[in-house]
């Protein structure tokens, strides 16, 4: 195999024997039982949406109780509870972490860095089954006795699991932490495909410092996830003891409903410590594979290569290596030792840095770009627009002073929707109008993706920017009713039934969405090859689906990074990552 | 944009940048290791904050309570012949695990000279090791169950003690465990020549080669060493 290297100027030679493939030999072992990452992926994606749904489903619910309290009874404050707790965990752990990492991750590293799979395709494999039965279990709980746990997403304890809290004493609490654990699990397998591949499977000629920054981001991300886990995990165990065995980890000595409990000298702080741990880094975990992604939709829909590429890369490693280290800024009002509010309000401003870095070197890529306004470059400056925003208010709420106002309420609530749910979710689409074509051959119908764009977008901020306001009210979040309140004035419940009826229009939205998923597969523009003209390498595949393998005979060699766009001199507006530098005047 | 085409080809700068182009270069970072050994080692940086958690937690809980912990050398001693002697189990179990890395490490010599049998043989021999000290450990849950220590509480103090002390040997225990069954499973294909032959495996329809002898090795001395963790914390502090 070394022996053509000598004509590749520059380029050393392979060092790794490509890989024995398995070829699967039956129906079931090629579609459902697939080794292949990209089948992986899209299974990963699909299930992801699925029970996404669900947690769409929930928030139309919650927002008709909080727009028109007392109308729904069938609401009880109890399930309000279970409704919000639900919805905040899937969306942020089986929703964003699976779609990015297990759906994107699957999908695009091998594609990007010109390797025909993962690693260790079995392995892969078992990730995401184990992540389907995660789903599943979570699932299994709106059907169990007492319903899902109440508890919050952050499932706090003491409450999460006394009495008290829905699901707290029933089988709620036990199948989310049964069901998080074996997700964990699942993911453990999956991203240990996904680092290793990056850094020891990487095509000839692709160097770390050529990797499109979208397989930078999700690295990074698994990287992180890999690590920050693991605290989740212990967590779960040991709030399972406590729970079932009667431990008292979490659990001080308490008195519930004049009874005296059998727990003594636990230490609640320790959960919320163990919990954010792996909470802040989990939003990075989601924020980073959206910053890679955006950058190079921007640099492709822009017709320009992405501006400062070393500094995003090193912008994503230093991001992903603070996000360590700012966790208690979520416990201001905790009761922990006020002198770690000053540090960690201080590591939080710092990691405005590295961002505020990325946010410019987009806008400077975009600046006398040759912008196309396809879809996905729309949804990528509406990332860029809210993520800003959002993080905005998140330098508001790290400084210890404004927070603790501002703690628990409806502001917070607003904060964290723009900044990790609106924000990584315009990816998410963006990212599926950009790859939809190399996945299916064809092109998603523009005119239903625009109309999905500007109702999600407009909509995105009809709900979350009054949301602001009602949070500086002083209106608490994880209410089920906020009743007749002397400072809160009658427009807010005006402005409340307000949010409610765009929630609901944003979420028909994403049915129009769903069903262009659907129609394009078979009615869809035949996309060819390279729709969008990209240089990195998964649009350079021989064939449009990528078959098993991805790229045939002989796995490509890399002579260049991935945004060589509009070079003067070069013949067409865009240089593919695998084109030798001879030819690129051609 | 030549200048990027051709930073391969160039001289590799010295310095900061040297390093930077060393470790980001052509295909693999680590230029000998594996796929499986990278698997291996980045697994056990997670399951090292795995354990790492549990620690901090049973340190935690240890300065929450107000109760008085329990005097772990008198816990966990025995009387032998008469003689009472703290920690003596524990000791007995640390040198058996220790010894069971030293078979393991011949394991991995003999695999590289691909000598067949005696690689085999050291993998059962570190495997009985290994059994020998998950049955010391069943031993010593059964003495203290017997005492009356239980998660929920015991007769000497702080209830986190008994907690703690199931909770992380009992996941220290279960990691022990499976290694005995890898090294067993390990054991048998070597003997059956299956790295010789290539032969595929049951599940994943691929061959394996001697390589895994020494990636369940670095299991099995991961392993290891996070026990002298939790006995330096657990049973000596
Ligand atoms: C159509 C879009 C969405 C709407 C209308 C919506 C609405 C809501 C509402 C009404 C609440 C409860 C507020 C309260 O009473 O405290 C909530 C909580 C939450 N949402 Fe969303 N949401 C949406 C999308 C998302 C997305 C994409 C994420 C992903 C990160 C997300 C993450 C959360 C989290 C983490 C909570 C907190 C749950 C808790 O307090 O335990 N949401 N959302
Ligand atoms: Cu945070």
């Amino acid at each position: 195999m070394s022996t053509t290297s000598d004509r590749l100027d520059g380029i050393p030679a392979a060092e790794v024997a490509d890989v024995e493939l398995y070829h699967p030999r039956s129906w079931i072992t090629k579609y459902v039982f697939s080794q292949d990452a990209k089948i992986i992926g899209i299974q990963y994606a699909l299930t992801a949406t699925a029970i996404g749904l669900v947690a769409l489903a929930l928030s139309w619910l919650m927002r008709l109780q909080l727009g028109f309290p007392g109308v729904f009874d069938f609401i009880t404050p109890a399930e309000y509870y279970q409704f919000i707790t639900m919805h905040g965990m899937i969306m942020v752990v089986y929703l964003l972490t699976a779609l990015f990492l297990g759906g994107f991750g699957n999908y695009l590293i091998p594609l990007m860095i010109g390797a025909r799979d993962m690693v260790f395709p079995y392995v892969n494999m078992l990730s995401y089954w184990i992540y389907l039965v995660a789903v599943l279990v979570l699932a299994a709980s709106f059907f169990a006795p007492g319903g899902p746990t109440g508890a919050g997403w952050t499932l706090y304890p003491p409450q999460a699991i006394l009495s008290g809290t829905p699901g707290g004493q029933d089988w709620g609490i036990l199948l989310m932490l049964l069901s998080l654990m074996l997700f964990i699990i699942g993911f453990t397998m999956g991203g240990l495909n996904y680092v290793v591949t990056v850094l020891q499977a990487r095509a000839r000629g692709m160097t770390l410092m050529r990797m499109p920054l979208t397989v930078w981001g999700i690295f990074t991300a698994t990287v992180m996830a890999l690590l920050a886990f693991p605290a989740l995990f212990v967590s779960c165990v040991m709030m399972m003891l406590d729970r079932l065995l009667g431990t008292s980890f979490f659990m001080p000595a308490l008195v519930e409903m004049g009874q005296r409990l059998n727990h003594d000298g636990g230490s609640p702080l320790l959960f919320q410590h163990l919990f954010w741990f792996f909470g802040h880094p989990e939003v990075y975990i989601v924020a980073l594979p959206a910053f890679g992604i955006v950058s190079d939709l921007i640099s492709t829909h822009a017709r320009r290569n992405i501006f400062g590429y070393r500094q995003m890369v090193w912008a994503i490693v230093i991001i992903g290596a603070l996000s360590f280290v700012v966790w208690a800024h979520h416990m201001y009002v905790s009761g922990m030792n006020p002198y770690f509010g000053f540090f960690f309000a201080t590591t939080t401003l710092v990691i405005a840095v590295p961002t505020a870095i990325k946010v410019y070197n987009w806008l400077l890529t975009l600046w006398r770009g040759d912008i196309h306004l396809t879809v996905p470059m729309l949804f990528a400056l509406a990332f860029i627009v809210t993520f800003v925003n959002g993080g905005l208010t998140g330098l508001f709420l790290g400084n210890v002073v404004v927070d603790v106002p501002l703690s628990d309420t409806m502001f917070v609530v607003a904060h964290f929707h723009m900044v990790m749910g609106v924000a990584p979710i315009f990816v998410i689409f963006g990212a599926i109008y950009h790859w939809y074509p190399k996945i299916t051959g064809r092109m998603l119908n523009e005119a239903m993706g625009r109309i999905h764009f500007w109702v999600s977008f407009l909509g995105a901020y009809l709900i979350f920017f009054p949301m602001h306001y009602i949070g500086l009210l002083g209106v608490p979040r994880r209410y089920h009713e906020i009743g007749e309140t002397a400072f809160v004035p009658a427009s807010a419940h005006t402005l409340n039934a307000f949010i409610s009826v765009m929630a609901l229009i944003v979420g028909a939205a994403q049915i129009l969405f769903l069903f262009n998923l659907a129609w394009s597969i078979r009615r869809g523009r035949p996309a060819g090859g390279n729709p969008w003209n990209a240089t990195s390498l998964e649009w350079q595949t021989p064939e449009t689906p990528p078959p098993h393998g991805n790229w045939g005979r002989d796995l490509p060699v890399v002579y260049r990074w991935a945004y060589d766009y509009s070079v003067p001199g070069a013949a067409r507006d865009f240089i593919p990552q695998n084109q030798p530098p001879a030819r690129a005047a051609e | 944009m030549e200048g990027i085409a051709q930073t391969q080809a160039a001289e590799r700068p010295g310095g900061m940048e040297g390093f930077v182009a060393d470790w980001s270069s052509d295909q693999r970072v680590f230029k000998n290791v594996s796929w499986g050994k990278a698997m291996m080692w980045i697994f056990l940086l997670s399951d090292t904050f795995v354990f790492g958690c549990f620690l901090l937690a049973y340190m935690t809980v240890r300065m929450s309570t107000t109760v008085a912990w329990p005097n772990p050398s008198e816990v966990f001693a025995l009387e032998i012949f008469g003689t009472h002697m703290p920690l003596i189990l524990i000791a007995i179990m640390t040198f058996v695990l220790i010894t069971s890395s030293g078979t393991m490490a011949m394991a991995v010599n003999f695999g590289y000279r691909r000598d067949r049998r005696r690689t085999a043989l050291m993998l059962v021999v570190t495997a009985i090791f290994g059994a020998l000290f998950v049955g010391m450990q069943a031993f010593e849950w059964t003495k203290l169950i017997h005492e009356g220590v239980r998660p929920w509480g015991n007769p000497w103090g702080a209830e986190q003690f008994g907690s703690a002390f199931f909770m992380i040997t009992g996941f220290h225990g279960t990691h022990v465990t499976i290694g005995v069954i890898f090294l067993l499973i390990v054991a048998r294909k070597v003997w059956r020549g299956d790295y010789d032959t290539g032969r595929p495996g049951f599940f994943t329809s691929r061959g394996g080669r001697y390589e895994i002898v020494e990636i369940t090795g670095l299991y099995w001395h991961f392993v290891d060493l996070v026990w002298v963790f939790i006995f330096a914390l657990f049973y000596l502090w």
